[in-house]
């Protein structure tokens, strides 16, 4: 990396090489049995140079030369947008956990048993499920180093437990699913299944919706899938520069119901989406998105931030190996006081939604979700009667936040970057077959 | 610095040294460039350059696979492959046989896409972005470029070698309209298989998508309920892809008992004019090989055949276990995943239909266009359009917010009531299936119209 970062200063002014490793085991399991064990090793170097003021960009898997990484970035600069910033100088970072050894010294034969269990614990409630099941562990390490001397170097590890069930009578198929991850080692596959049992228990008997505006209570996987899109995209600081995000100018206004609170964390402990800093090696911070249904900031790297005229909220991320670009670490939003129960039990006629299928194929930057009901149930006089389907939910994320009826307290962690409580909205658009 | 071709022989050793029931091993080498744009500026551009490999084994109907960015020490990933295979395996190992295969596949185009200069690409990009920026009340746009070129040696412990090349090009495009707090889009989704002048020339085509962003600022949203709809090409291939093809892809229906009762070769799904095919024997296009990543040659597959389910897609595991011939749709989108069934290159056949014949006796309809994204669940599905005006009294009306379509695929491929005779592939999708995605696959249909159609609304 030293290297690297010698042989760019000599054709740049400025220059910063991430590197990131990672070694991942998923041991799956098809059809109720075990099936596949793979073993995945990856490294990549990425470069980035600033040169006659311009930003440059390569990357590659390692093996090739290092002249050829500053060859191409050197090439790419030509037509690279003007640096507006400067990589950080040597920080300190906050103390963020993120790393267990446990994970890596968890057994295939551990996690065999993990998996087997955890089918075993499906298919004791519902013998003819055919379930597919990943039990993954993983580590991931990074590394940063720039010309002005900054550093960053962290190390983390990652175990997930996940299960998707699939249950056929006649044409009907009855999808349920969980996963759950973790920086430890996820032992009790209790975590996975309980949930997936109860989903298997409020679909037993089928129900039908009306074509007509109900009240609705997503669940936290349903908020996830239906409503969170949208919300990246309208916080994402590139977004709001490029004047396409509608909350952009409305800084400062409440524009949500005064129960949301909405945050970005990567301090979190243990969390797969902690991190002491962010891949461009700003130190990671907890930044308020809304409060009190007031848009309170929104998420930049520097470069953005720089544009913008603010400071980088640590939130840069290189997800699909381009350049860093403003992304969420984990997005939380503060659990409210009503139980799932009495959220329910409030209403007279309504849906639970669980899983929207294809919600965000829509307009996402307008704020519009529309799915089919994937997993979903009908509410009748304060209980849940059946499964919904044939179904499609559609809405604007904006009129649905604007007035919410009540936020559950039993928040959650969806997909390792997500902590959301139930949303209970008091009219939205369904329709029917 | 090793190339793959260096270590193939001494990994073709280390296969047969092992005495696993099957092992196999792909190299790759690729280069990609791309280039992005938010607004007026350029926002990113790079280049990248990738080498690895994977090895598979198969031991008693287990499966091991190991992937490394690292040519080192070839013969222990081998063994580390059958390890884990052999923890994995307790039954009996189950692959379709075929020939072993000794081939070499040039990517037949006359110009590597990546190795053009960046300004050339540039220079397109800046004219479709001028041409954007042109349009008033439009407030930015997100154009995506991307192109890649690869090689892969496919080896295997039956003898195979395999070299095979491709490119690909990939281009979106997307126009954003503002007035107020309203926030509106439209996109156009391009690609090709490593041909550039395909992209080249298409200034109307991104003119027309910029109007109708800021058409859509005063378009009115559908009410929801079921209708007639009729799709056009692009947007039917959506159709076809996530509606039917996805159900035909076997791993899903090869393991589940209840489902191959239920997808029994001759069952009728629609009428007797529907005709579905997938087939990435047709050159040129983004699905298509000459063998997929096991070696299998590529065929012509139709999925149903006058109405009724006449095939399905296979990897030589799912072909065995369902005593069916190998189709060739074993396909990873890059050496650190296995292959898995994959759709190519999947259309619905053209009939006689004129635009004029599907919409002249509706009445009230939509008719969809473009197209946005899809996903299915097997049974049910949900497509979007892009683009969406009402019909009415067989002529094209206002236009709408895009509209999300959902079905179910036990009636709706039943309610297709007239298929036109205009076949066009749409080039610009990628699929997505477990954790990899984009795959370049094509898809395509003439117009179709479809009754009692489920569209979301307000």
């Amino acid at each position: 990396m030293e290297s690297i970062l010698g042989q760019a200063k000599k054709v740049a002014e400025e220059a910063e090489v991430f590197t990131i490793s990672s070694e991942e085991t998923p041991v799956r399991f098809e059809a109720n049995r075990l099936k596949h064990i793979q073993g995945k090793r990856s490294n990549s170097v990425a470069l980035r140079i600033v040169r006659q003021g311009k930003i440059g960009y390569a990357i590659t898997t390692g093996l090739d030369s290092s002249q050829k990484l500053v060859d191409n970035a050197v090439e790419t600069a030509q037509f690279g947008m003007t640096a507006k910033f400067e990589f950080p100088p040597l920080t300190a970072y906050p103390q963020v956990e993120a790393y267990d050894p446990d994970v890596e010294s968890v057994s295939l034969e551990k996690m065999i048993e993990l998996g087997e269990k955890l089918i075993a614990m499906i298919k004791g409630h519902t013998a003819d499920i055919v379930c597919e099941a990943v039990v993954t562990r993983g580590v991931v390490s990074v590394r940063i180093i720039n010309s002005r001397g900054g550093q960053a170097n962290y190390r983390k590890s990652i175990f997930s437990l996940g299960i998707e069930g699939t249950l056929i009578r006649d044409t009907d198929m009855l999808f349920v699913g969980e996963s759950e991850n973790s920086c430890h080692p996820l032992l009790e596959p209790k975590v996975v299944a309980e949930p997936v049992l109860q989903q298997l228990e409020l679909a037993r008997n089928r129900a039908s919706a009306p074509s007509q505006s109900l009240p609705i209570v997503f669940t936290p996987n349903g908020v996830a899938s239906a409503l969170i899109p949208p919300l990246m995209a309208a916080f994402n600081g590139k977004v709001v520069l490029q004047g396409a995000s509608p909350i952009g100018n409305r800084l400062g206004q409440p524009v949500f119901d005064e129960k949301l609170w909405l945050w970005d964390d990567p301090t979190i402990a243990y969390r797969p989406g902690s991190r002491p800093c962010d891949d461009e090696g700003i130190p990671s911070q907890r930044t308020p998105l809304v409060e009190q249904g007031t848009v309170a900031n929104f998420l930049y790297d520097l470069q953005t931030a720089a544009l913008a005229h603010t400071r980088s909220t640590g939130n840069s991320s290189r997800s699909r190996g381009g350049l860093p670009t403003p992304s969420p670490s984990a997005f939380v939003i503060a659990p409210g006081k009503a139980s799932f129960d009495e959220m329910v039990g409030d209403i007279k006629e309504g849906l639970v939604i669980e899983q929207l299928m294809g919600a965000t194929q829509g307009n996402i930057l307008g704020g519009d979700f529309g799915g089919n009901v994937l997993l979903g149930y009908k509410v009748e006089s304060g209980k849940i009667v059946g499964r919904v389907k044939d179904t499609m939910v559609s809405g604007n994320v904006y009129q649905i936040l604007k007035q919410i009826t009540a936020i559950g307290s039993e928040a959650k962690w969806v997909g390792g970057f997500l902590q959301i409580p139930p949303l209970y909205c008091p009219s939205v658009s369904v329709a029917s077959k | 610095m090793p190339h793959i071709e260096v270590v193939t022989h001494q990994l073709a050793e280390a296969l047969n040294q092992n005495s696993a029931d099957y092992i196999e091993a792909r190299l790759e080498e690729s280069q990609s460039s791309y280039i992005t744009y938010r607004g007026r500026e350029l926002e990113s551009i790079g280049r990248t350059t990738a080498m690895g490999g994977n090895i598979r084994a198969l031991v008693k109907g287990g499966w091991g696979f190991v992937s490394f960015d690292n040519l080192d020490e070839l013969p222990s990933k081998v063994e580390l492959a059958v390890k884990q295979a052999r923890l994995v395996g307790k039954e009996e190992s189950k692959l379709a046989a075929v020939e072993p295969v000794v081939d070499t596949v040039p990517a037949k185009i006359d110009k590597n896409p990546v190795a053009m200069p960046l300004a050339e690409k540039k220079q397109l990009l800046d004219e479709y972005n001028d041409v954007i920026w042109h349009t008033p009340k439009l407030q930015t746009s997100v154009i995506s470029y991307g192109d890649s070129h690869k090689k892969v040696i496919f080896l295997s412990s039956s003898g195979s070698h395999i070299e095979q090349e491709r490119a690909d090009i990939t281009l979106r495009l997307t126009a954003v309209a503002t007035e107020g707090s309203e926030v509106q889009q439209a996109g156009l989704s391009l690609g090709s298989r490593g041909d550039f002048s395909l992209i080249q020339g298409l200034r109307q085509q991104v003119e027309q998508m910029a109007q109708h962003a800021v058409e859509l600022l005063s378009a009115p949203q559908v009410r929801g309920g079921e209708y007639t709809v009729v799709l056009d090409p692009v947007l039917a291939g959506v159709f076809v892809h996530e509606a039917f093809g996805h159900l035909s892809e076997s791993d899903f229906v090869c393991e589940n008992d209840r489902l191959r009762q239920i997808m029994t070769l001759g069952k009728k799904f629609g009428s007797s004019e529907l005709n579905i095919v997938d087939s990435a024997a047709i050159p040129g296009l983004r699905g298509s090989y000459k063998y997929d990543d096991e070696g299998v040659p590529a065929a012509k597959t139709y999925l149903i055949r006058e109405g009724r389910l006449a095939g399905r897609l296979h990897s030589r595991e799912t072909a065995a276990k369902m005593k069916e011939r190998p189709t060739g749709n074993a396909r990873a989108i890059n050496y650190h995943y296995p292959p898995i069934v994959r759709m190519t290159n999947t259309y619905i056949e053209p009939k006689s239909a004129s635009f004029a014949d599907i919409i002249g006796d509706i009445k009230e309809g939509i008719y969809a266009k473009n197209w946005y994204g899809g996903m299915t669940s097997m049974e049910m599905f949900t497509f979007s359009a892009g683009e969406a005006y009402m019909i009415r009294h067989g002529r094209l009306a206002e236009a709408l917010r895009p509209v999300v379509l959902t079905g179910n695929v036990f009636t709706t491929l039943e309610n297709i009531d007239a298929i036109g005779n205009d076949l066009e592939m749409n080039q610009g999708g990628g699929c997505g299936k477990g954790e990899q995605m984009p795959l370049p696959v094509s898809n395509g249909s003439p117009h179709i119209r479809i009754c009692h159609c489920l569209i979301g609304g307000k």
